[in-house]
Formats: structure tokens, C-alpha cells, sequence
């Protein structure tokens, strides 16, 4: 058993005697006995580090990850390459196990690094504020719907049926609480239908959410879907693949009010699904509706350059029941990781990693689309991931890829009932031309074989 | 300026966390190493390198090139004005910056409420292993069987330690599995054709509480304390009523006070068929003693990132699940954990099956990588560890009171309330202020020149100039006593000269930074 | 201004407001003894010129670093201007509470309520 204490017998003794009780029970006098448990947790017995090492590494060797096969699974988050210096730095002890900079004297780094971060989030967005960030990219959605709820006070919700279905149901939760409701707009080839989306709006919705690029892939006319909201007095909220704003306009550029997003791809690790983190970024109007923590910059006594966490009378601890939000914390270690992540890729290397991305899916959606039996799902720009229809069941045909080491992606039924028959199709820089070659070897095979499969049934 | 050399010194003796400090202002000022890296430090990520550095080399482009991907007026045409460094620069700039924190494993962090104690580095060992790492949330179950079944064992023992039956690790922090808690309270309500309208918090709650029962569509009504520190059950009996949807308690409160009330409190809240909701903050004191099912709570949130040992990174992340009784399990987030009979681990995800389900409150499953700490923690505890964790916690707390009880220090700083604590206790510096003419915030800035971090200040807000302190069963006796002796020290030189305490630190890489600036016209991202 | 001042010539509402009445129109603002339990002011959320406030209710907030506070109307009537310049020197509410401090001009509905509030002396002596 480990227990990272430190009470010998006699220190046990001594500090007993400076208490001024006889036993540690007493200290418990407070606890009714009626309440007590009166008997040992039902629980394992501790275990020395070696054997729990070798328990948590028989878990992992259960997992079938990315290290064991080829994958092209996506769907909101991505196997990108996590650079070494991302590790070497989030491991160090200062910015791994401090708590929060309440005490800015002490916590310069941590308050710079948020600094940088919301600069970088900023730049990345097109759009003047960023917080510190916030959870991940559903609840970071959900958020920017309570936003527009302090705003404008409106009481319906419209989002685009392609975005990410976790940020809609995450919508969906929340807006209970917010006294909401929400609408979704259809898809057609692919992206949010304008004219849907025109017959949804009226002077009653709050705001208006688009995803960038969107769930099957595509990329969206975030413009248009603004300027649609705006003429109903709505806010625009786009939610953004952070990694793709090497190649695609800003939000920032075309209208949007608040844009957010899934950071994951920023340097951070897949983890079945997190910790990692979200970002939060608005016009400069909505400053003070922010949630979140947020670094400033100011001087110390001397006049030296320095930073601390500012504009918390808008958060829970100094405006409780009227903050505008009940966040915390932000994922400021995660939030490191997307800013070191940031900096490596560089002002000319997140275009070209998007240039790439750009160019390999295009000709997987090309070689795939070729393949007997397999054709594209639409036909609308994409970056990095596309949506195939198969004519052929999709999980028997992913159980065969599997079988032959490939990942091939994401089976659209599980989360879109009108593509029981759709693939998602993710390419990273960690995937070349020769691992896509490889795909449409075996997802072609698969797809051959299913559909002699269903002949010979039928 | 009239700080002397002592301070230095205090470090070595307590062991100085290592931050990078400069000189007293008038200390002999030779122009140093490190004052030349202070300036440079100052400087951000944005006013280093230079056009056309780089780290990152992109992989070949080994696809044909094609040309009008993107519609022009769908394609960036300005790239945002990320830096230009070369990967040594990055390294240094960050690791420089690094050491201008204060950090967990360089010097003790009393920050009551918080439970700052010690994090494993087995635990980063683990959830750096690939097949934790690299697996992918939407990995079909039957591939990501190890993951399921830790999620599961994980959900398994925070029942068993809760002593509710059903739990959903999903909430991201816990602010978040508070917000869980009272959406599942409005959903158990609804389904019962209720509509109820507020929310009970006692006076002495965390700011969440207040906030997350707005966010969640409920009015807060106030429940006053009584002398001992407990809910004031009189008050509570007159706002229980029929449009009260719950109760949120932490127990031991925010006082380090166990409410000795807390089954006629339950009594009253089940009465007119409301909730009670604990809020996990403080769960450290009473692990393998009492659990906050048997005490009758309906809905908990743990905080993965205090009891269980998740480091806090600088602000996140965190991890913060929830259990709950039989009653309220129906109303559970999606997905769930389910095993079958042949022992195969599975996620619920389905509308049909969890019909009442409140829904998902975020992406994927949760902090997974929380979880593989976690887990790791609790294997490595087990039953007994966990128990003797909150019996050290509990022991801890109480000599560093008594410790802070002694002549010198407690006609200054006296415990707020009751004689005894649990796993924290609250000081009052009203008397330090009003006797020696520094108040708690000089306190604190003063013991980071002791090389110790400060314990959490103005909370709770219904103690004047309130010291809030858990030191957490990690620390030694001998640490515990250095903070005794310095807290004591400062007492002292105020007594003498309360300008030391005012105008402190002095050691740190910034001194007392002007936050009314910063938020008076706020710049809070590099101009470029 | 460092050092405590009430003006005789103005009105006084228990929650720590002044009031100066010229011509059916009345300028508000908040007492020495507001900002300096305040602190250090950084923020002025104004009200909507057009809108009404209420004797005793809430009309705007201000905010310290630390602290959020309501700001409470000494007479009912209707906002016909607002300080601008307090959202570029919110530091005049400390500076000059009762001159550039100033927050809005109200015109009064209900001018016999100006009876219920107090007069300098009978405010100094409710700070004691």
C-alpha cells in the first residue's frame, strides 16, 4: 500500500500530545456515530507502484490505440502529432502542479503562458477576446449560448445540424437550465441549409450556431450564416477546428460574435476524449459577458512588467448567483500545451500543415470515391475529413479493416440516422499518401467482399 | 524600503521552492545574471524570434497538388500572426518562464479547500502509456475494453466511497458535476410533475453554488449559520418548503466544520421532498469514516483533482463525477457504462434506453486521462490508505492549529469558530488588523517571502479577514511547524514594523501588481 | 479626495447616495463613504438614458477589483443622461465623488420624495 504520508509513531505522539487528545478518533467526535460507516471500505487492497503500474498497463495493452493501427477516425478529435517539447514542458513540475495563479507574485509563468494563449487564440479567430479558456468544445458551445442568453435575453437557440452532435445535445442539457429551447437546421449536399435556416429565425432566437468546418466535413458559409442571424438581431457563434485556420478565413473576418471550439488538436493528446481543452474568443462587446478566467497585463510596484488573472467581478466567487458563469477553472495546462503547440508550428507552418491536410484529402476523397461501391457523401470543399456513402453495411465493413490493421473511420450512423450507410474519413499529417493508398486497398477489399456477401444472401 | 536579509534566509530554512527570485530592493545591487533574465523575461512569446525562424518542418507533400481546393472567399488570405522561433528559443522562453511559478513539488501550498497534496508520478507514468494516450474517443467498445473497465472499477469505487450505488464520471470539474447535479434535481422534479423554484445554500457556500443555481434556472435562497459553525436548522425549517427544490451542503463545510445536525438536516430537506446535494469540495476529512450516502444526500460531486490527486496544472485540469441514489439514477447523463454478462464493458449512448437521461454536458466520455490517475490512486491506497488519508488530513490540520494556537500568533489570528477541525480550519486576522495594522492580504504576500504559498484569503465571507488553511496529509511535521514559525515571525516584525508585512514580497520575480489598472482598461493580449 | 467630505448643499440616501435637484432634474451619484469602502473603482455599468428608476431600487453597478455593488437610486423619475467619461475614468468616482464622479441626471416623477431622504447632518450622523 502506498500512502505518500509521513507520521511515524512518535511523530503520531507528539503531535497528539500538542493537540491535546489521546487518539486521532477524537478528532472525528464530531461525526454522529449513527452517520459512521463502522467498517472498512468495501475496496482492493492498496498496492506497492510496481504492481499498479503493471495493472494500468494491462488496461492500456486491452486498447486498441492509435499506436496500434492506422487510423482515419475523427469526428472531433485527431491523431496530429504531439511534438516532444509539448510533453518535456507540460511535465514540469512549475506548470503541472501549481493551482491556479491566485497569488500573481508567485505565478508569473502561468499568467504569462494565458497571456500568450489568448493572444494566440485571438489571432487564430480573427476576434479581439479570449479567455484563459474552458473545458473542451461541446460545453465550450453551451457556453457561448448562455453568453447570448446574458446579451440579448432571447429564449430560442438555432444551431446547425452539422455541428459536432455532442456540442447540440451539450445544448440541449444546458438549455434547460437557461430556460431555452433550441431548433436545429437541416443539412442539404452536405452544409446548414440558408433557406432552413432563414424559415427558423425571428426576433425570438438568441443566437445562431455554425460549425467550422462542419460535422460531415464541409466547409461552411459562415458569412452568410452570420449575416442571416444579424438581420434577426441574433448573435453568430461559430465553432471552430482551431487547426484549420492555416487555410480557412477567421470567423472573426466573416461577422461571427463569439467564436469557440474543441482545442485537442492543438497539441494535446487524444486520452479517450480529454482532459483538453476549450477556447472561447468575442468581439470586444462582449468583454464583460465573458465566462472564464482571463490574464491581464499591468505593472508591479517597481514598474516592472507583470500579469494577473483580471475582470473577476464577472465570476462566481465575487458575483455568485449573477456571474456569468459557474466555471472555475480553465485547462490551463492544456491550454499551455495549444500555445507551445502554436508557437512551434510558427506563423508559416500552420498554413503549410493546413496546405497539407488540404491536399491529401482531397485526394483521399478522390481515391476513395473511385472505389467500387464507395462514393462521396457531398460534393462541398473540405480540409481535413469527408463524409463517403458505402454500399455495403458500415460496421461489418470496419470490422474487416480493422482486421487488416486499418482504422477507417467513423461510422456516421451511430451519430446521424439518415447516413446509416456514411463514413467519416479523417486525415492528419501523421497519415501519408502511402497510408491512404493502403486504405483504399483494404476499405475497397472490405467493400468488394460485403457486397458479394449480400449477393450470395439475397 | 526597509526589508532586511531575514527573509533570504527564512528560505533556506524551510526549503526555498526553487522559484527564481530577485534581490531586496536594497540589497547590495550589483547588476546580476539574474536581474538581466528578469528583464528578458518579461518579455512574450510574441516579441521573440524573428521573420523566417522555425521548429516545426512539415511532412513531404506526397499527393498530387491540386489548385482551388478552397473558393478564394473561403480561404485566409492574411495568416494570423503567430511567432516565429527557433525550437531552442521556444524551449528556453517557456522553461524561463516556468520557473516564475510556484509549484506543488517545490514548497508547501496550504490553500484550504483546495487539498493540495502531494501527486504521484506514477500517475503521469500511467496515462502516458500509449494505449491510454492514444486511444481515441470514438474507438468502437470492443476495442477499447481496458478503458471501459477502468472507467467502470473507477465508477465502482466512488459509490462505494460516496455510498450511493450509481455514478457518471462525465462532469469536467466540480463546477460542472454541481451543474449536473441540479439539472438531475429539475429533471427527477419534472418527471414527478413538479415545478419547484429554489435553491437552498447556506451563507457560508462556495460562489459556484450561487452561480451554477442560476445557470441552472433556479432562484438561491440564503440558509444562515448557526454559532457552532453549522447550518442554522431553525432557519432551514423556516425556508423548507414545498418550492424548494434542494439543498447544496459541503460537510465538513467551508469551516472545516462537521455539521453534527446533518441527519436532521436531511430529515428536514426530505420532508417537503426536496434534494440534498453535497458538494465534494471537502470530502478529504472523512474517507472510509462516514460517507455522504449514509449521511443522506442524494446527489455528490467529487473533485478527482483535490481528494483524489489530480494535479491542477495552474488552473485545469479537472475532473468532477458524480453519484447519486436509486431515485435519481434514471435522469444519469449519456452515455453510460454498462457490463454484460459475458463480462464485456459497453456505452450507452442510446435515447431509447436512457429516455430521461438530462443528456450529455460535453463531449466524449470525460477526463478519461483524470480517470487513469485517479484509478492509479485508488489502487494504490486501497480501503485502508484512503481511510488513513483522511485520518492523517484530519491529524494534520489539528497540530498546525494547535501549532497556531500558541501565545503570539492566537490573540491575532484566533480560529474562528469551534476547538477542534477537521481536514481545515479558519483563522480570523481581524484582530492582526486591527491590533497590528496589516490585514490578511499582507499576511500572505509576506509568507511568499517565507517561500511558502499562502492559504486561500476572504473565504469564507462570513469571516472578517478570514485565513482559510488545510495543509493536507502529505506534509511532514516538520513543514507544518516551519509555517508555524513563520506565521509567527511575521507577527512578530509586524508588531515592531507593520511596513515589512504591507509592502511585501520582496523576493519574488514581481512585487504587488496594480490589478486596478489591469482591469480598469484592460489589455489582454499582445498588440502586434 | 483622501479625506472624508459631505456637502451641505446636497441630499442624502441611506444606502450611501447623494442627490442634487436643479429645475425638476436630478444629478446622482455615490458619498465619500461609498468609494472608500469600495476601494479602488475600475468599472461604471451605466443605465439606458430613457429608462426609469425607482426610489430604493437599483439604477446601475460598480466595481472594484473584488467587488460588485449596486448602485441605489434616491428618487424615482426617468434617466435623461448618463457620464460618459466614467467609462474611460471610472477613478473620478474616488477622485471627485460629488464633481466628476457624477453618474446620472434623472428627471423626477415624484419630487415630494425628496422629503423621506437626509440632510448632511442627519447622514454624518448615520455613519456613526
Amino acid at each position: 500500500m502506498s500512502t505518500y504520508t509521513s507520521v511515524t509513531p512518535e511523530d503520531l505522539q507528539a503531535m497528539l500530545d500538542a493537540i491535546g487528545v489521546g487518539s486521532v478518533g477524537e478528532l472525528f467526535a464530531q461525526v454522529p456515530e449513527a452517520v459512521r460507516l463502522g467498517r472498512p471500505l468495501d475496496l482492493p487492497a492498496g498496492l506497492p507502484e510496481q504492481d499498479v503500474f503493471a495493472h494500468l498497463r494491462d488496461l492500456a495493452a486491452r486498447n486498441v490505440s492509435a499506436e496500434d493501427e492506422i487510423t482515419f477516425l475523427g469526428a472531433g478529435m485527431y491523431d496530429h502529432y504531439v511534438p516532444a517539447l509539448v510533453d518535456m514542458l507540460t511535465e514540469r513540475s512549475e506548470f503541472l502542479t501549481p493551482y491556479t495563479p491566485y497569488q500573481p507574485e508567485i505565478s508569473q509563468g502561468g499568467l504569462q503562458v494565458m497571456f500568450e494563449y489568448q493572444t494566440a487564440i485571438s489571432e487564430l479567430t480573427g476576434l479581439p477576446v479570449s479567455n484563459a479558456s474552458v473545458y473542451e468544445g461541446p460545453s465550450a458551445l453551451a457556453a457561448a449560448g448562455y453568453l447570448a442568453k446574458l446579451t440579448n435575453g432571447r429564449p430560442r437557440f438555432v444551431i446547425s445540424r452539422g455541428a459536432h452532435p455532442h456540442s447540440r445535445e451539450t445544448l440541449h442539457t444546458m438549455a434547460v437550465g437557461y430556460g431555452a429551447t433550441v431548433d436545429e437546421v437541416v443539412l442539404s449536399d452536405g452544409v446548414t441549409d440558408l433557406d432552413a435556416l432563414r424559415d427558423l429565425l425571428g426576433d425570438d432566437v438568441a443566437a445562431v450556431f455554425v460549425q467550422q468546418p462542419n460535422f460531415l466535413g464541409a466547409v461552411e458559409d459562415v458569412e452568410a450564416i452570420a449575416a442571416a442571424a444579424h438581420e434577426h438581431g441574433a448573435l453568430a457563434v461559430c465553432a471552430a477546428d482551431p487547426l484549420t485556420l492555416g487555410v480557412l478565413e477567421a470567423p472573426g473576418n466573416q461577422g461571427v460574435d463569439v467564436c469557440i471550439g474543441e482545442g485537442q488538436t492543438l497539441g494535446n493528446r487524444l486520452d479517450f476524449g480529454g482532459p483538453s481543452f476549450g477556447f472561447f474568443a468575442a468581439a470586444e462587446a462582449h468583454l464583460r459577458k465573458m465566462p472564464g478566467r482571463i490574464a491581464g497585463e499591468t505593472t508591479d510596484v517597481d514598474g516592472r512588467r507583470g500579469f494577473v488573472l483580471t475582470l473577476q467581478t464577472r465570476e462566481q466567487h465575487i458575483r455568485r448567483e449573477k456571474a456569468t458563469s459557474n466555471i472555475c477553472t480553465s485547462q490551463a495546462l492544456n491550454a499551455l500545451a495549444g500555445v507551445v503547440y502554436l508557437t512551434w508550428l510558427g506563423r508559416r507552418g500552420l498554413g503549410e500543415l493546413g496546405e497539407l491536410m488540404l491536399q491529401r484529402t482531397h485526394y483521399a476523397r478522390e481515391t476513395l470515391a473511385a472505389l467500387d461501391g464507395v462514393a462521396a457523401l457531398h460534393d462541398q470543399p473540405v480540409v481535413r475529413e469527408f463524409a463517403l456513402t458505402l454500399d455495403a453495411p458500415v460496421d461489418r465493413v470496419l470490422d474487416r479493416c480493422a482486421g487488416d490493421g486499418v482504422n477507417a473511420g467513423f461510422a456516421l450512423g451511430r451519430a446521424y440516422e439518415e447516413h446509416p450507410d456514411g463514413l467519416l474519413v479523417a486525415i492528419t499529417e501523421r497519415r501519408s499518401r502511402a497510408d491512404i493508398d493502403r486504405l483504399a486497398e483494404v476499405l475497397g477489399a472490405a467493400v468488394a467482399a460485403e457486397r458479394r456477401h449480400a449477393g450470395v444472401g439475397a | 524600503m526597509t526589508g532586511s536579509g531575514a527573509p533570504l534566509e527564512d528560505n533556506r530554512l524551510h526549503g526555498d521552492p526553487g522559484i527564481e527570485r530577485t534581490e531586496i530592493d536594497h540589497a547590495p545591487s550589483a547588476p546580476t545574471v539574474a536581474s538581466a533574465m528578469q528583464r528578458e523575461r518579461a518579455m512574450t512569446i510574441f516579441e521573440k524570434g524573428a521573420p523566417g525562424r522555425r521548429a516545426f518542418v512539415a511532412p513531404e507533400l506526397d499527393v498530387p497538388v491540386t489548385g482551388d481546393l478552397l473558393p478564394d472567399r473561403l480561404r485566409r488570405t492574411e495568416p494570423p500572426r503567430l511567432p516565429e522561433l527557433s525550437e531552442p528559443e521556444i524551449v528556453r522562453h517557456y522553461v524561463r518562464l516556468s520557473k516564475r511559478n510556484f509549484d506543488l513539488d517545490s514548497g508547501f501550498y496550504p490553500l484550504g479547500s483546495c487539498t493540495m497534496k502531494h501527486n504521484p508520478r506514477l500517475h503521469e507514468r500511467v496515462a502516458a502509456l500509449p494505449g491510454h494516450a492514444r486511444l481515441h474517443p470514438f474507438q468502437r467498445p470492443q476495442r477499447a475494453q481496458g478503458a471501459l473497465e477502468l472507467m467502470w472499477n473507477l465508477e465502482r469505487s466512488l459509490a462505494e466511497i460516496a455510498g450511493l450505488p450509481h455514478v457518471s464520471l462525465q462532469p469536467s470539474a466540480g463546477s460542472h458535476g454541481e451543474l449536473a447535479g441540479v439539472l438531475l434535481t429539475r429533471a427527477y422534479h419534472e418527471d414527478r410533475g413538479e415545478r419547484r423554484h429554489k435553491v437552498l445554500t447556506p451563507d457560508t457556500a462556495h460562489g459556484t453554488n450561487p452561480a451554477t443555481v442560476t445557470m441552472a434556472g433556479y432562484e438561491v435562497v440564503k440558509v444562515g449559520t448557526n454559532p457552532d459553525g453549522g447550518v442554522d436548522v431553525d432557519d432551514l425549517r423556516a425556508k423548507a418548503d414545498a418550492d424548494v427544490a434542494c439543498l447544496m451542503l459541503t460537510n465538513p463545510n467551508t469551516l472545516g466544520i462537521f455539521d453534527a445536525n446533518i441527519e436532521q438536516i436531511a430529515a428536514i430537506v426530505h420532508q417537503v421532498g426536496a434534494t440534498l446535494y453535497y458538494d465534494g469540495a471537502n470530502l478529504n476529512a472523512v474517507m472510509g469514516v462516514t460517507r455522504p450516502g449514509d449521511m443522506g444526500f442524494d446527489i455528490v460531486h467529487f473533485n478527482l483533482h483535490k481528494t483524489f490527486t489530480q494535479p491542477h496544472g495552474g488552473g485545469g485540469p479537472g475532473s468532477g463525477p458524480i453519484a447519486v441514489s436509486d431515485r435519481i439514477e434514471p435522469y444519469l447523463p449519456r452515455p453510460v457504462i454498462v457490463r454484460g454478462e459475458d463480462g464485456t464493458f459497453d456505452l450507452d449512448e442510446g435515447s431509447g434506453s436512457r429516455a430521461k437521461s438530462i443528456g450529455r454536458l460535453r463531449g466524449f466520455q470525460g477526463n478519461y486521462g483524470c480517470f487513469v490517475r485517479s484509478y492509479a490512486y485508488i489502487r494504490s491506497l486501497g480501503a485502508e490508505g484512503l481511510k488513513d488519508a483522511s485520518e492523517v488530513a484530519v491529524l494534520n490540520a489539528n497540530y498546525l492549529l494547535a501549532r497556531l494556537s500558541r501565545a503570539g500568533v492566537a490573540e491575532y489570528l484566533p480560529l474562528a469558530f469551534g476547538k477542534l477541525c477537521m481536514h481545515e480550519f479558519v483563522l480570523s486576522g481581524a484582530p492582526m488588523k486591527k491590533e497590528l495594522g496589516i490585514r490578511t492580504l499582507d499576511l500572505a504576500k509576506r509568507l511568499l517571502d517565507h517561500g511558502f504559498h499562502p492559504p486561500t484569503i476572504y473565504f469564507p465571507l462570513l469571516v472578517d479577514e478570514a485565513v482559510l488553511i488545510e495543509p493536507t496529509e502529505t506534509e511532514t511535521r516538520e513543514t507544518l511547524d516551519a509555517f508555524a514559525d513563520a506565521v509567527a515571525e511575521i507577527l512578530r516584525e509586524a508588531a515592531d514594523d507593520p511596513e515589512l508585512a504591507r509592502s511585501a514580497p520582496y523576493t519574488t520575480p514581481v512585487r504587488r501588481l496594480d490589478e486596478a489598472a489591469a482591469a480598469k482598461r484592460p489589455v489582454i493580449r499582445q498588440p502586434l | 479626495m483622501a479625506e472624508a467630505s459631505y456637502p451641505e448643499d446636497l441630499l442624502y440616501h441611506p444606502e450611501h447616495d447623494w442627490t442634487k435637484i436643479a429645475d425638476g432634474v436630478a444629478t446622482f451619484g455615490i458619498t465619500w463613504y461609498a468609494q472608500d469602502a469600495l476601494g479602488e473603482v475600475v468599472f461604471f455599468d451605466p443605465p439606458e438614458v430613457g429608462s426609469s428608476v425607482t426610489a430604493g431600487q437599483s439604477y446601475a453597478e460598480v466595481e472594484s477589483v473584488k467587488a460588485v455593488s449596486d448602485v441605489f437610486a434616491p428618487l424615482s423619475g426617468e434617466i435623461v443622461e448618463v457620464n460618459t467619461a466614467l467609462g474611460d475614468t471610472p477613478e473620478a468616482i474616488n477622485d471627485d465623488p460629488y464633481g466628476a464622479g457624477w453618474m446620472v441626471k434623472v428627471s423626477l416623477s415624484e419630487e415630494s420624495e425628496q422629503e423621506s431622504l437626509l440632510d448632511r447632518a442627519a447622514y454624518v450622523a448615520s455613519l456613526t
